[in-house]
Protein backbone atom coordinates (compact mmCIF):
# COMPACT_ATOMS: atom_id res chain seq x y z
CA UNK A 1 0.00 0.00 0.00
CA UNK A 2 1.60 3.28 -0.82
CA UNK A 3 2.22 6.09 1.84
CA UNK A 4 -0.72 8.57 0.33
CA UNK A 5 -3.43 5.88 0.84
CA UNK A 6 -2.35 4.65 3.75
CA UNK A 7 -2.03 8.00 5.39
CA UNK A 8 -5.56 8.61 4.02
CA UNK A 9 -6.65 5.62 5.49
CA UNK A 10 -5.49 5.65 8.74
CA UNK A 11 -7.25 9.32 8.97
CA UNK A 12 -10.45 7.77 8.14
CA UNK A 13 -10.05 5.03 10.83
CA UNK A 14 -9.22 7.73 13.68
CA UNK A 15 -11.88 10.04 12.26
CA UNK A 16 -14.80 6.69 12.14
CA UNK A 17 -13.37 5.45 15.97
CA UNK A 18 -13.63 8.97 17.04
CA UNK A 19 -17.60 8.97 16.17
CA UNK A 20 -17.45 5.93 17.81
CA UNK A 21 -16.10 7.02 20.94
CA UNK A 22 -18.01 10.08 20.89
CA UNK A 23 -21.36 7.60 21.30
CA UNK A 24 -19.17 5.20 23.87
CA UNK A 25 -18.31 8.25 26.46
CA UNK A 26 -21.51 9.71 26.28
CA UNK A 27 -23.19 6.42 26.94
CA UNK A 28 -20.64 5.80 29.46
CA UNK A 29 -20.81 8.99 31.42
CA UNK A 30 -24.87 9.08 31.75
CA UNK A 31 -24.66 5.40 33.00
CA UNK A 32 -22.26 5.94 35.65
CA UNK A 33 -24.03 9.30 37.01
CA UNK A 34 -27.53 7.56 36.84
CA UNK A 35 -25.96 3.95 38.38
CA UNK A 36 -24.06 5.67 41.42
CA UNK A 37 -27.19 8.18 42.52
CA UNK A 38 -27.23 6.61 46.01
CA UNK A 39 -24.10 4.96 46.31
CA UNK A 40 -23.40 1.51 44.51
CA UNK A 41 -20.85 -1.15 46.05
CA UNK A 42 -18.55 -3.12 43.78
CA UNK A 43 -20.30 -5.94 44.40
CA UNK A 44 -23.40 -4.45 43.56
CA UNK A 45 -22.27 -3.11 40.17
CA UNK A 46 -20.60 -7.18 39.43
CA UNK A 47 -23.90 -8.31 40.45
CA UNK A 48 -25.40 -5.68 36.79
CA UNK A 49 -22.46 -6.60 34.84
CA UNK A 50 -22.02 -10.56 35.33
CA UNK A 51 -23.47 -12.38 31.99
CA UNK A 52 -24.76 -9.07 30.97
CA UNK A 53 -23.24 -10.00 27.30
CA UNK A 54 -25.22 -6.43 25.96
CA UNK A 55 -22.78 -4.73 28.17
CA UNK A 56 -19.79 -6.77 27.46
CA UNK A 57 -20.37 -6.33 23.83
CA UNK A 58 -20.86 -2.28 24.23
CA UNK A 59 -17.66 -2.42 26.21
CA UNK A 60 -15.32 -4.55 23.72
CA UNK A 61 -16.52 -1.70 21.06
CA UNK A 62 -15.62 0.76 23.37
CA UNK A 63 -12.12 -0.98 23.93
CA UNK A 64 -11.52 -1.37 20.22
CA UNK A 65 -12.26 2.01 19.03
CA UNK A 66 -9.68 3.05 21.83
CA UNK A 67 -7.52 0.89 20.03
CA UNK A 68 -7.89 2.16 16.87
CA UNK A 69 -8.01 5.81 17.93
CA UNK A 70 -5.30 6.18 20.30
CA UNK A 71 -2.20 4.92 18.90
CA UNK A 72 -3.23 6.55 14.93
CA UNK A 73 -3.10 9.83 17.08
CA UNK A 74 0.62 8.70 18.54
CA UNK A 75 2.04 7.82 15.43
CA UNK A 76 1.10 11.14 14.29
CA UNK A 77 2.52 12.70 17.23
CA UNK A 78 5.83 10.97 17.72
CA UNK A 79 6.40 12.34 13.98
CA UNK A 80 6.03 15.55 14.73
CA UNK A 81 7.82 15.54 18.45
CA UNK A 82 10.34 13.96 16.08
CA UNK A 83 11.13 11.67 18.56
CA UNK A 84 10.66 8.89 16.14
CA UNK A 85 9.33 7.99 12.82
CA UNK A 86 8.92 5.23 10.13
CA UNK A 87 9.24 2.03 11.52
CA UNK A 88 10.10 3.03 14.82
CA UNK A 89 6.60 4.50 15.36
CA UNK A 90 4.87 2.53 13.88
CA UNK A 91 6.04 -0.29 16.21
CA UNK A 92 5.61 2.07 19.31
CA UNK A 93 1.75 2.72 17.59
CA UNK A 94 0.70 -1.22 16.99
CA UNK A 95 2.26 -2.12 20.92
CA UNK A 96 -0.13 0.66 22.03
CA UNK A 97 -2.78 -0.59 20.25
CA UNK A 98 -2.33 -4.42 21.46
CA UNK A 99 -1.54 -2.98 24.99
CA UNK A 100 -4.72 -1.27 24.92
CA UNK A 101 -7.12 -3.71 23.19
CA UNK A 102 -5.24 -6.74 25.75
CA UNK A 103 -5.58 -4.99 28.86
CA UNK A 104 -9.01 -3.37 27.91
CA UNK A 105 -10.82 -7.08 26.94
CA UNK A 106 -9.30 -8.40 29.33
CA UNK A 107 -11.01 -5.55 31.80
CA UNK A 108 -14.37 -6.27 30.13
CA UNK A 109 -14.21 -9.78 30.51
CA UNK A 110 -13.40 -9.62 34.01
CA UNK A 111 -16.57 -7.61 35.10
CA UNK A 112 -18.79 -9.99 32.49
CA UNK A 113 -17.76 -13.44 33.05
CA UNK B 1 1.20 58.09 21.93
CA UNK B 2 4.46 59.43 22.32
CA UNK B 3 5.93 61.25 18.90
CA UNK B 4 8.75 58.37 18.96
CA UNK B 5 8.46 54.60 18.18
CA UNK B 6 10.63 52.27 19.90
CA UNK B 7 11.62 49.43 16.98
CA UNK B 8 13.05 45.74 17.56
CA UNK B 9 14.01 44.54 14.45
CA UNK B 10 15.67 41.33 13.47
CA UNK B 11 19.28 41.92 11.72
CA UNK B 12 21.22 39.13 10.24
CA UNK B 13 22.42 37.19 7.37
CA UNK B 14 21.37 33.81 6.09
CA UNK B 15 21.77 32.37 9.52
CA UNK B 16 19.06 32.40 11.86
CA UNK B 17 20.76 31.74 15.11
CA UNK B 18 23.49 34.21 14.77
CA UNK B 19 21.09 36.97 13.91
CA UNK B 20 19.76 39.76 16.71
CA UNK B 21 17.83 42.52 17.01
CA UNK B 22 18.53 45.97 17.09
CA UNK B 23 16.92 49.05 18.51
CA UNK B 24 15.63 52.14 16.62
CA UNK B 25 14.33 55.09 17.46
CA UNK B 26 11.17 56.13 14.14
CA UNK B 27 8.80 59.45 14.30
CA UNK B 28 5.70 58.38 14.52
CA UNK B 29 3.32 59.90 11.79
CA UNK B 30 -0.41 60.04 11.37
CA UNK B 31 -2.00 56.33 9.71
CA UNK B 32 1.50 54.94 9.72
CA UNK B 33 2.10 51.92 8.70
CA UNK B 34 4.73 49.06 9.62
CA UNK B 35 6.18 49.43 5.97
CA UNK B 36 6.58 53.12 6.89
CA UNK B 37 8.45 52.57 9.82
CA UNK B 38 10.61 50.04 7.72
CA UNK B 39 11.26 52.45 4.92
CA UNK B 40 11.92 55.33 7.37
CA UNK B 41 14.64 53.11 9.23
CA UNK B 42 16.32 51.99 5.54
CA UNK B 43 16.31 55.66 3.97
CA UNK B 44 16.54 57.76 7.26
CA UNK B 45 18.64 55.86 9.85
CA UNK B 46 20.59 52.67 8.24
CA UNK B 47 20.41 51.78 4.58
CA UNK B 48 22.01 48.36 5.11
CA UNK B 49 18.73 47.24 6.23
CA UNK B 50 17.19 44.85 3.55
CA UNK B 51 13.58 44.39 3.18
CA UNK B 52 11.19 43.28 0.46
CA UNK B 53 8.11 45.42 -0.59
CA UNK B 54 6.65 46.28 -4.11
CA UNK B 55 2.68 47.58 -4.27
CA UNK B 56 2.18 49.20 -0.53
CA UNK B 57 -1.50 48.82 -1.46
CA UNK B 58 -2.23 45.22 -0.28
CA UNK B 59 -2.26 43.73 -4.03
CA UNK B 60 1.35 41.79 -4.30
CA UNK B 61 1.91 39.96 -0.73
CA UNK B 62 5.77 40.86 -0.62
CA UNK B 63 6.14 42.83 2.46
CA UNK B 64 4.68 39.77 4.83
CA UNK B 65 6.82 40.37 8.01
CA UNK B 66 6.12 39.21 11.78
CA UNK B 67 5.25 41.90 13.84
CA UNK B 68 5.10 41.55 17.62
CA UNK B 69 5.41 38.04 16.50
CA UNK B 70 2.36 37.67 14.50
CA UNK B 71 2.71 36.85 10.87
CA UNK B 72 1.20 40.53 9.23
CA UNK B 73 0.79 42.30 5.75
CA UNK B 74 3.16 45.25 7.18
CA UNK B 75 1.55 47.62 4.32
CA UNK B 76 -1.95 46.86 5.76
CA UNK B 77 -0.63 46.94 9.16
CA UNK B 78 -1.05 50.35 10.89
CA UNK B 79 1.32 50.93 14.22
CA UNK B 80 -1.25 52.30 16.31
CA UNK B 81 -3.17 48.99 15.80
CA UNK B 82 0.01 46.93 17.09
CA UNK B 83 2.34 48.97 19.02
CA UNK B 84 2.40 48.36 22.78
CA UNK B 85 3.75 50.62 24.98
CA UNK B 86 5.05 52.87 21.89
CA UNK B 87 7.10 49.65 20.69
CA UNK B 88 6.69 46.61 17.91
CA UNK B 89 8.90 44.21 17.50
CA UNK B 90 9.67 43.16 13.43
CA UNK B 91 10.85 40.15 12.48
CA UNK B 92 11.19 38.01 9.35
CA UNK B 93 8.56 35.32 8.28
CA UNK B 94 8.83 32.03 10.40
CA UNK B 95 8.97 28.82 8.66
CA UNK B 96 11.21 29.89 5.53
CA UNK B 97 15.27 30.39 5.16
CA UNK B 98 15.89 33.83 5.90
CA UNK B 99 18.33 35.34 2.86
CA UNK B 100 19.16 38.93 4.83
CA UNK B 101 17.35 40.98 7.91
CA UNK B 102 13.62 40.90 6.92
CA UNK B 103 14.40 39.58 3.68
CA UNK B 104 13.21 35.50 3.42
CA UNK B 105 14.16 33.11 0.66
CA UNK B 106 10.47 31.71 -0.49
CA UNK B 107 11.32 29.29 -3.48
CA UNK B 108 10.76 26.40 -0.31
CA UNK B 109 7.08 28.12 -0.37
CA UNK B 110 5.94 28.16 -4.07
CA UNK B 111 8.15 24.89 -4.68
CA UNK B 112 5.16 23.18 -2.27
CA UNK B 113 2.49 24.78 -4.61
CA UNK B 114 4.27 22.76 -7.79
CA UNK B 115 4.30 19.47 -5.42
CA UNK B 116 0.83 20.10 -4.07
CA UNK B 117 0.62 19.87 -8.00
CA UNK B 118 -1.08 23.27 -7.76
CA UNK B 119 -1.26 24.28 -11.67
CA UNK B 120 -4.40 23.70 -14.24
CA UNK B 121 -4.45 21.25 -16.29
CA UNK B 122 -7.27 20.57 -19.15
CA UNK B 123 -8.20 19.39 -22.43
CA UNK B 124 -9.58 22.18 -24.38
CA UNK B 125 -7.84 24.50 -26.77
CA UNK B 126 -8.18 28.07 -27.74
CA UNK B 127 -9.96 26.71 -30.98
CA UNK B 128 -12.36 25.11 -28.44
CA UNK B 129 -15.20 27.00 -27.00
CA UNK B 130 -15.36 28.04 -23.29
CA UNK B 131 -16.06 25.75 -20.83
CA UNK B 132 -19.61 26.30 -18.82
CA UNK B 133 -19.46 26.75 -15.28
CA UNK B 134 -22.47 28.12 -13.22
CA UNK B 135 -21.36 30.62 -10.57
CA UNK B 136 -23.46 28.69 -8.11
CA UNK B 137 -22.90 25.23 -8.75
CA UNK B 138 -21.12 23.71 -5.50
CA UNK B 139 -17.91 23.33 -7.10
CA UNK B 140 -17.40 27.22 -8.14
CA UNK B 141 -18.66 28.39 -4.78
CA UNK B 142 -16.08 26.24 -2.89
CA UNK B 143 -13.29 27.05 -5.80
CA UNK B 144 -14.04 31.22 -5.02
CA UNK B 145 -13.75 30.61 -1.53
CA UNK B 146 -10.06 29.63 -1.78
CA UNK B 147 -9.16 31.25 -5.16
CA UNK B 148 -7.99 35.01 -4.16
CA UNK B 149 -4.79 33.75 -2.68
CA UNK B 150 -1.83 36.22 -3.36
CA UNK B 151 0.47 33.83 -2.35
CA UNK B 152 2.35 36.23 0.54
CA UNK B 153 3.08 33.32 2.97
CA UNK B 154 1.55 34.29 5.92
CA UNK B 155 -0.27 31.43 6.63
CA UNK B 156 2.76 29.37 5.70
CA UNK B 157 4.31 31.29 8.48
CA UNK B 158 1.81 31.52 10.64
CA UNK B 159 1.67 27.25 10.40
CA UNK B 160 3.25 25.25 13.79
CA UNK B 161 2.88 21.55 11.62
CA UNK B 162 5.06 22.93 8.75
CA UNK B 163 7.06 23.71 11.87
CA UNK B 164 7.32 20.25 13.01
CA UNK B 165 7.26 18.88 9.75
CA UNK B 166 9.77 20.68 7.21
CA UNK B 167 8.02 18.33 4.16
CA UNK B 168 4.36 19.59 5.01
CA UNK B 169 2.96 21.35 1.84
CA UNK B 170 1.14 24.09 4.21
CA UNK B 171 -2.10 25.89 3.68
CA UNK B 172 -1.02 28.08 0.85
CA UNK B 173 -0.39 25.27 -1.53
CA UNK B 174 -3.16 23.02 0.12
CA UNK B 175 -5.78 26.32 -0.62
CA UNK B 176 -4.37 25.80 -4.43
CA UNK B 177 -5.14 22.48 -5.17
CA UNK B 178 -8.14 22.68 -3.51
CA UNK B 179 -9.31 25.22 -5.40
CA UNK B 180 -8.31 23.28 -8.48
CA UNK B 181 -9.68 19.99 -7.14
CA UNK B 182 -13.11 22.26 -7.48
CA UNK B 183 -12.21 23.09 -11.20
CA UNK B 184 -14.40 20.79 -13.22
CA UNK B 185 -12.48 21.37 -16.44
CA UNK B 186 -9.00 19.98 -14.68
CA UNK B 187 -8.03 16.27 -15.44
CA UNK B 188 -5.12 15.96 -13.33
CA UNK B 189 -7.30 15.63 -10.11
CA UNK B 190 -6.34 11.91 -9.15
CA UNK B 191 -2.53 12.77 -8.91
CA UNK B 192 -3.56 15.79 -7.39
CA UNK B 193 -5.09 13.94 -4.32
CA UNK B 194 -2.35 11.76 -4.40
CA UNK B 195 0.01 14.51 -4.25
CA UNK B 196 -1.58 16.24 -1.70
CA UNK B 197 -2.28 13.02 0.69
CA UNK B 198 0.46 11.45 3.11
CA UNK B 199 2.66 12.63 6.05
CA UNK B 200 3.62 15.71 3.76
CA UNK B 201 0.15 16.61 2.50
CA UNK B 202 -3.46 17.40 3.87
CA UNK B 203 -3.82 14.52 6.47
CA UNK B 204 -1.07 16.24 8.70
CA UNK B 205 -3.24 19.09 9.10
CA UNK B 206 -4.30 19.41 12.80
CA UNK B 207 -6.82 22.11 11.86
CA UNK B 208 -5.57 24.44 14.31
CA UNK B 209 -6.43 27.38 12.34
CA UNK B 210 -3.79 29.79 12.64
CA UNK B 211 -3.85 30.25 8.81
CA UNK B 212 -7.70 30.70 8.41
CA UNK B 213 -7.40 33.09 11.55
CA UNK B 214 -4.34 35.30 10.62
CA UNK B 215 -4.85 35.27 6.19
CA UNK B 216 -5.12 38.63 5.31
CA UNK B 217 -7.52 37.64 2.54
CA UNK B 218 -9.95 36.02 4.79
CA UNK B 219 -9.26 32.84 3.11
CA UNK B 220 -9.87 29.47 5.38
CA UNK B 221 -7.11 26.92 3.88
CA UNK B 222 -8.07 24.89 7.19
CA UNK B 223 -11.80 24.44 5.18
CA UNK B 224 -10.08 23.63 2.31
CA UNK B 225 -7.72 21.34 4.16
CA UNK B 226 -10.51 19.36 5.59
CA UNK B 227 -12.67 18.97 1.96
CA UNK B 228 -9.37 17.40 0.78
CA UNK B 229 -9.23 15.09 3.55
CA UNK B 230 -12.17 13.96 2.89
CA UNK B 231 -12.12 13.40 -1.22
CA UNK B 232 -8.63 11.65 0.08
CA UNK B 233 -10.19 8.98 2.26
CA UNK B 234 -12.96 8.31 -0.16
CA UNK B 235 -10.58 7.88 -2.85
CA UNK B 236 -8.62 5.70 -0.76
CA UNK B 237 -11.40 3.57 0.02
CA UNK B 238 -12.48 2.69 -3.75
CA UNK B 239 -8.50 2.44 -4.17
CA UNK B 240 -8.01 5.32 -6.68
CA UNK B 241 -5.60 6.88 -4.35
Amino acid sequence: MNSARNQALLWYAQRVSAMVLAVCVVVHLVTIIYAVRGGLSAAEILGRTRGNWAFGGFYAVFVLACAVHAPIGVLNALGELRAARGRLARFVAMLLALLIAMLGLRAVYAVVA
Amino acid sequence: MTDKLKVSVWRGGGDRASGSFSSYDVPRSPSQTVLDVVTHIQRHIDPTLAYRFACRVGMCGSCAMTVNGVARWTCRTHVSTVARDDAIEIAPLSNLPVIKDLVTDMREFFDKWAGARGRFKGTKTRHDDFAKVSPQSPERVAANAGIECIGCGVCYASCDVVTWRPAFLGPAALNRAWTLANDVRDIDQRERLRAVSGDAGCHSCHTQGSCSVRCPKKIEPTAGIAGLKLRAAKAALRGEL
